[in-house]
């Protein structure tokens, strides 16, 4: 007989609980997918749309992503919703220095992703986010509607199920 | 420019001022701006700087300020047209205190330098920024034009 069939009969001699058998993977994998805390750091135009993703209508929480936090150390996710400037580029990149490991950044809307329209004669936009940080999603659309952003968080947690311990 | 009370009163004081058929803005030389907004809002109330624009027409740079008055409901337009190279003009801030911020930001974009200023800094770009973006010659590393189809 198989181990896993002796489980039951294992568990209950131990007292109180049940054991679950599972691999760390995907435990781990499964725990961050499932409680992305996004910061709040809404741009522009853009952070209309993620609002309106939070709230009832869209009710992002439905991911475990409806967290919001005004703080970059409580928070997992970035969603950079909106145009960055140069002089926003600093700040961003500190924010995202300040949040705890995993972190995941979803660059939302065309002006995050590559200026938008924006590229041509701006002298203050950054051409895209990713110059900046590392982006895990991309986001496209001006501005994304909120199917679009929810489509991306499933994205990141897609990519997220697929991470491993052993690669570090 | 209609020909208010107000503005043939400008043009009695000022020789040198003319009229700009294409805006309908008067013109009047750098060195009389002041007296001549100062002369406006003490004689005839208009106490409300609506805006302060600076322009380039590539040959030379421009001062524009549209003054309204709440008492006559009439509106002005003055310019000053300066020239590229150290464009330098009078502060208004001793009369209006709305002109900090405008006179920051003309100079933070288009390079005007304002004498008498009390805190003349960039105001929107970065403090070590290089450059006045909206000068027609500008350019830096990076910026593409965009392209003519």
């Amino acid at each position: 007989m198989a181990l896993i069939n002796k489980l039951p009969i294992i568990t209950e001699k131990l007292p109180g609980g049940q054991i679950i058998l599972s691999s760390v993977d995907f435990i781990l994998n499964w725990s961050k997918e499932s409680s992305l805390w996004p910061m709040s750091f809404g741009l522009a135009c853009c952070a209309i749309e993620m609002m309106a993703t939070g709230a009832a209508r869209y009710d992002m929480d439905r991911f475990g992503a409806g967290v919001f936090r005004a703080s970059p150390r409580q928070c997992d996710l970035m969603i950079v919703a909106g145009t960055v400037n140069e002089k926003m580029s600093k700040r961003l990149r500190l924010l995202y220095d300040q949040m705890p490991e995993p972190k995941y950044v979803m660059a939302m809307g065309s002006c995050a992703i590559s200026g938008g329209p924006y590229y041509y004669d701006s002298y203050n936009v950054v051409k895209g986010v990713d110059l900046i940080v590392p982006v895990d999603v991309h986001i496209p659309g001006c501005p994304p509607r909120p199917e679009a952003l929810l489509f991306g968080l499933m994205q990141l947690q897609k990519k997220i199920k697929k991470e491993s311990i052993k690669n570090g | 420019m209609a020909d208010t009370d107000w503005v043939l009163a400008l043009k009695n004081k000022f020789s040198e001022a003319v009229d700009e058929v294409s805006s309908g803005c008067l013109v009047l030389p750098g060195e009389d701006i002041f007296r001549a907004i100062n002369f406006l809002k003490r004689e005839y109330g208009f106490d409300y700087l609506m805006n302060l624009a600076a322009l380039d027409y590539k040959d030379r740079l421009a001062v524009v300020y549209n003054l309204y008055s709440f008492k006559l409901k009439g509106k002005v337009c003055l310019k000053v047209f300066l020239p590229r190279d150290n464009p330098t003009i009078e502060s208004m801030t001793g009369i209006f205190a709305a002109a900090n911020w405008q006179e920051r930001e003309a100079f933070d974009l288009m390079g005007i330098n304002f004498t008498g200023h009390p805190d003349l800094r960039r105001i929107l770009l970065p403090d070590d920024y290089a450059g006045y973006p909206l000068r027609k010659d500008y350019t830096k590393e990076g910026f593409l034009p965009m392209p003519t189809v």
